[in-house]
């Protein structure tokens, strides 16, 4: 909702101001002025990667399964490393390459392919579950007006997925504890269980 | 006896009312979406002050006309009272305030402590917002939580209602009724995926929404029609925001500075063709008004008024949505009437008694 303060500018003229402008207005002047972004931004200043992975969604979706199938191959070799041996190795490689792909800011807890390939942490709200009220008519971030919506180039990338519907399953709150872990070897040790639970009654009825 | 009114507590106004099948809060907007009445809910400009006082002549005027008063949460980002100190003072009196929680500012921890705080206190709405971001407001330089976003928010609510339990899975003694909303807005892109998104918060949760503010009627039409389509508004009940516009230097502002609304060429010409560009941004509210109460699937309007509120119950009274409908409107009872009269001096006389003086004046 819009909070102005009416000033008056010139005679007879109110001209409504916003309150941060106000604030700007009175901070005071020297020649360091870093540029008005958030921090996340100020890291992170091109998008070029990540919007062609948003528009590549289908290939990299595809990519993913396989790779996934084969760190599930592998879960016989992690196990038997020790998956907290691994860990940092894996972390290593994981967040420099989704780094770059799709500025991952490593929550551990990856959505990816929930989310058209957009990675929803680098929304300035961290929103997980779709845009919020204040995308530009020009589809840009209301805290941000020159990056493009996370939510809007998610919803594009997942209208390119196999398994884009899964853009409608509601997310749970991030689990803060997980932040700077493995998302691959967590998703993959989840897998290998729910697979040893599914094989577990078979082997039981066959002995 | 005395009197009372439809949909107040006999034993008193600031009790909840009696539980109904099929109702999850014990409040007066729940009962009246749910009789199929068109509702008409405003919101409260909170105060920049710890007087009571100001909230209370704040939600005086809109006294018997509206079913609800949204008590905002630092609304762009600013720092006001808070929405919880709004929604005490309001339930004393016997309103019926919607709760907004915004995520901006609280952790999950927080915000479940608010949820049963506000819930014992007698609100019986809570609307689950994002909240604006930080940049917003006037403290640019304060640290955004958004430990939870609107969807989890309500979520949360809906877990601690039904399953009587806190998101850790922590048993409640005593679960919060309360009615839950959400808010939508159908005028920002993704524009496909505007209706999709509000089945994804009625799945979350939400029983009713709050739209922003609507300026353009086909482009809201359009999204109540495939809102319909995918069978959501059977499932919600719909408020669409309204407002009055104070000028067409004051639209051209808004639609250049606040994101997320949306106000067509034709309203702002409208508005500069105008003799009194107040009158008319009041008229075309009420066109507006008039417009949407025709949509299928509208159980409501949400008339937002940001500094013009004497203009809330002109809008309500000259748009005829209420069809003669009187909301409930504080009023005194016979019994405080009689305390008034008897006792008032009390309060009105300035009389000093000491007790030397009650001694000398025994004698």
């Amino acid at each position: 909702m819009s909070e102005t303060v009416p000033v008056k500018d010139g005679p007879g003229v109110i001209q409504p101001v916003t309150q941060a402008t106000l604030v700007k207005k009175a901070a005071p002047k020297s020649d360091y002025k870093p540029a008005d972004v958030s921090p996340q931004r100020r890291v992170q200043r091109s998008f070029a990667v990540r919007l062609w992975s948003i528009r590549h969604s289908r290939l990299l979706e595809w990519f993913y399964s396989r790779f996934a199938d084969m760190f599930l191959l592998l879960h016989p070799l992690w196990k038997g490393i020790g998956y907290g041996r691994v860990e940092a190795p894996i972390k290593f490689v994981e967040k420099r390459v989704k780094g770059f792909m799709f500025d991952c800011r490593m929550c551990g807890q990856c959505v990816l392919s929930s989310t058209g390939m957009s990675c929803p942490m680098n929304c300035p709200k961290q929103l997980r579950n779709g845009p919020c009220g204040g995308v530009r008519a020009n589809g840009n971030c209301e805290v941000e007006p020159d990056m493009p919506c996370v939510w809007v180039k998610a919803w594009e990338g997942s209208q390119n997925m196999v398994h884009g519907d899964k853009i409608l399953d509601v997310q749970k709150p991030v689990d803060q504890s997980l932040r700077e872990t493995s998302a691959w070897l967590r998703v993959t040790a989840q897998a290998a269980t729910a697979r040893e639970a599914a094989q577990a009654p078979k082997t039981g009825a066959s002995a | 006896m005395i009197a009372h009114q439809r949909d107040e507590n006999p034993a008193g106004i600031h009790l909840p009312l009696d539980p109904l099948p099929g109702h999850s809060s014990r409040g007066r907007l729940e009962r009246v979406l749910r009789r199929g009445e068109f509702a008409v809910t405003t919101e409260l400009n909170p105060p920049d002050s710890a007087d009571p006082e100001d909230v209370y002549n704040r939600a005086k005027i809109f006294d018997g006309w509206v079913d609800a008063i949204n008590a905002v949460d630092a609304s762009g980002a600013n720092c006001h009272m808070s929405s919880v100190g709004i929604c005490a003072l309001l339930t004393r009196m016997g309103y019926a305030p919607i709760m907004q929680i915004a995520c901006r500012d609280k952790n999950r921890i927080a915000i479940q402590g608010d949820v049963l705080g506000g819930a014992a206190m007698g609100v019986a709405n809570m609307l689950c917002l994002t909240g604006d971001g930080v940049q917003a407001g006037d403290q640019p330089g304060a640290k955004p939580v958004f430990d939870l976003d609107s969807m989890s928010l309500l979520e949360t609510c809906r877990i601690m209602r039904d399953n009587g339990k806190f998101l850790s899975g922590r048993k409640l003694t005593t679960p919060p009724q309360i009615f839950l909303g959400a808010a939508v807005n159908p005028f920002a892109p993704p524009f496909d995926f505007r209706p999709i998104h509000l089945g994804k918060k009625i799945a979350a949760g939400a029983q009713f929404v709050q739209t922003q503010y609507c300026f353009d009627v086909p482009m809201f039409k359009n999204f109540m029609q495939k809102a319909r389509d995918l069978g959501h508004t059977e499932k919600v009940f719909t408020l669409c925001g309204v407002g009055p516009l104070a000028s067409a230097k004051t639209a051209k502002w808004i639609r250049n500075n606040v994101p997320g609304i949306h106000i067509p060429d034709a309203i702002i010409k409208r508005l500069e063709g105008a003799q009194d560009q107040k009158k008319e941004g009041k008229q075309l509210c009420i066109d507006i008004i008039n417009e949407v109460k025709e949509i299928p699937g509208i159980s409501g309007v949400h008339v937002m008024a940001y500094r013009q509120e004497e203009y809330v119950a002109e809008i309500v009274d000259e748009s005829g949505v209420l069809k003669g409908r009187q909301p409930w409107k504080r009023e005194i009872r016979r019994d405080d009437q009689m305390v008034a009269d008897r006792l008032g001096h009390i309060l009105h006389d300035e009389i000093t008694e000491t007790q030397v003086d009650m001694v000398k004046t025994a004698h």
